[in-house]
């Protein structure tokens, strides 16, 4: 009698086991697509001020840049080749979405990146937050931010200038270097496309 | 609306400055100006994004003298500050360095102040550089002394004041 409580005891401890297991697996689903290069967990803010996470990216292939406003060349010129590549692409990049992230929250404030991004066009996402927080995403796609002194309390910022390709699953496809012809960068993104 | 139009102008501002066919009247470029040994040429500078508080000048200096000549200063009243740096590509990480020395213009040579490379960084900019306008800057040399520019505007991504070097983007 004793023999066969314990028995089902045990039937029911291997029971809520499994399921706990399943539910850990199906819980976990979501995070998957942010494993691997660029995968990691933050929370920031868009431009307007809403929350924005790692979950950003998915549903829709991105191009995503890390940079700052007081950029005075590296990033004015991608922005400007940003907006060329909306303009070319046309309809045939509607699905296309493009994010600014800052290496300089500090100064880089979601109003300072509201005019600066929504230069480029309206399917930009300008993305700052806490200092902390934008480490988080720094590390996670591997990019290089150094602050670098200019005197008087200036600083400008050595970092990472390659263009990230994202696809639907907000999963690494490539890159576009800085100063990449506009063909080979359009073919690039082209191929993107074509995979969603 | 009015802000998707001022979109499309720039962007249209955009194509045109990195196209070959960018039309040159209306501003004196390539015209050149003499100080000393020194003749500075294609100089200009980049249109600056909204809220950008810095923005880039670049000019061509040659030194025809027998003796190196030395930019040790950069001013304009458009900026609280004007500094000599240099840009240089490391892997796929830009870095920028501030040129506490100036750059030394050897004699009989030709230094390129261009993007993505030696510039003229201003800090501090008191309005936007605005495509169309010009911007007075003040170049001071060791030998050769002060020469005032007046800088056209070009579009935020162009290149070169010259149609031809347009084609060179793998620099």
């Amino acid at each position: 009698m004793i023999r066969s409580f314990r028995l089902w005891l045990w039937v029911a401890v291997v029971a809520l086991g499994l399921t706990a297991g399943a539910a850990a697996l199906l819980l976990r689903q979501p995070a998957q697509a942010t494993r691997g290069f660029g995968g990691g967990t933050y929370s920031l803010v868009d431009q307007n001020g809403k929350a924005v996470d790692q979950t950003m990216f998915q549903g829709h292939p991105s191009v995503l840049f890390f940079g700052y406003t007081h950029c005075p060349d590296v990033c004015p010129t991608t922005m400007a080749e940003m907006a060329s590549w909306f303009q070319e692409l046309g309809d045939e990049g509607k699905d296309l979405r493009a994010y600014f992230v800052t290496v300089d929250p500090e100064r880089d404030t979601t109003a300072v990146l509201g005019d600066y991004v929504g230069w480029v066009s309206d399917r930009i996402t300008g993305v700052t937050g806490d200092p902390a927080e934008i480490a988080k995403i720094i590390k996670a796609w591997g990019i290089t931010a150094e602050k670098v002194p200019l005197g008087d309390g200036a600083y400008s910022m050595d970092h990472t200038a390659s263009v990230f390709l994202l696809n639907t699953r907000g999963e690494f496809e490539g890159t576009i270097a800085y100063g990449e012809a506009n063909a080979t960068a359009l073919g690039k993104l082209r191929n993107l496309l074509a995979k969603t | 609306m009015l802000r998707a139009s001022i979109r499309a102008a720039f962007a249209a501002i955009v194509m045109l400055s990195s196209s070959a066919a960018f039309a040159h009247e209306g501003h004196n470029l390539g015209a050149t100006k003499a100080v000393g040994t020194l003749e500075l040429r294609g100089g200009f500078a980049r249109a600056t994004l909204p809220n950008a508080p810095v923005g880039g000048a670049f000019v061509t200096i040659t030194n025809n003298g027998a003796t190196p000549d030395r930019l040790v200063s950069v001013s304009s009243p458009a900026a609280d500050v004007g500094q000599i740096h240099d840009m240089s590509m490391e892997g796929d990480v830009m870095k920028m360095r501030q040129l506490p020395d100036g750059v030394v213009i050897p004699a009989g040579e030709t230094v390129t102040l261009e993007p993505a490379g030696l510039h003229i960084m201003f800090m501090g900019l008191k309005q936007p550089f605005v495509e169309g306008q010009t911007v007075k800057v003040t170049l001071t040399f060791e030998e050769a002394g002060t020469v005032d520019l007046d800088l056209p505007v070009l579009g935020a991504a162009a290149d070169s004041s010259m149609p031809m070097d347009h084609m060179d983007h793998a620099k």
